[in-house]
């Protein structure tokens, strides 16, 4: 294992209302922003659907689907990899080893996959949260650009 | 969003376009509900040949319909779908419930060969 490089090449920084119509934005500024990199259309894919996983729980679970809350999201290159952060001040998770387990959801119509996705399709993925102040997703996706073309 | 709806004798199709995110699951939820209660005891055929992206509150919109439609003996269907909304719905394990298939090419009217 390679110790991690932490030189910053480029960096974006987003914050935004919890509506629902801001989870697809995110989505597409996250991934045009990935994109300047020689990602495969999997692997934006996979970056699209995390993020809209994350932002989606903010707004349903960390704000109660109110419009009024603020959701930060910031996507970091460093030359080895990109980190994705999604951040809320709602009302955070109460057991975060249980909400991360698969089908668990609060929700009888959701799949409770959100964390799933985030966890299969980035390379770590890190939650911390408590009752009461908010809820930080940190994610990362591993980038060797020297393999491509 | 529900681009196109044809009432067959055995199956409702139903052309479906967008992003099947948290934006359009209420929508999309109560829309395809209408059709099905509207034409009982068919089975639902979904074209997802416009349908560019899925998270997992698109997919708790067709879990949900599932299992309206299973609770009548019938079957969801899934046609043309695109590859990267495909690797999602079987990461999901929803393609054990809902048959993902180009059995249907032909049904519709729409035909991608």
């Amino acid at each position: 294992m390679t110790k991690k490089s932490d030189k910053v090449l480029n960096l974006l920084r987003m914050e935004f209302l919890s509506l629902q119509e801001n989870v697809g934005l995110a989505r597409v500024a996250v991934a045009s922003f990935a994109a300047q990199d020689d990602l495969t259309l999997n692997e934006l894919e996979e970056i699209k659907v995390a993020v809209s996983e994350a932002v989606s729980n903010s707004i349903i679970h960390g704000y109660d689907n109110s419009e009024e809350g603020i959701i930060k999201v910031n996507i970091i290159r460093y030359e080895d990899r990109m980190k994705i952060e999604v951040i809320d001040e709602g009302k955070g998770i109460e057991d975060v080893d249980q909400a991360v387990q698969p089908a668990f959801s609060t929700d009888p119509e959701r799949m409770g996959l959100g964390f799933v996705f985030m966890g299969s399709f980035m390379d770590t993925l890190t939650v911390n949260s408590k009752p009461g102040s908010g809820t930080q997703v940190i994610m990362e996706k591993r980038i060797v650009n020297n393999l491509k073309n | 969003m529900l681009t196109k709806t044809e009432v067959l004798d055995e199956s409702l199709f139903v052309e479906i376009a967008g992003e099947l995110d948290l934006k359009i699951a209420d929508k999309l939820r109560t829309e395809l509900d209408r059709l099905i209660d509207e034409n009982p005891g068919k089975e639902l055929i979904l074209d997802f040949s416009n349908v560019n992206f899925i998270d997992s509150s698109g997919l708790g919109v067709l879990l949900g319909r599932y299992k309206k439609v299973y609770s009548t003996g019938n079957k969801i269907y899934i046609k043309d779908v695109q590859p990267q909304v495909k690797r999602v719905l079987e990461l999901s394990g929803i393609t054990r419930l809902i048959n993902v298939t180009d059995l249907y090419r032909g049904v519709g009217g729409v035909n991608n060969d």
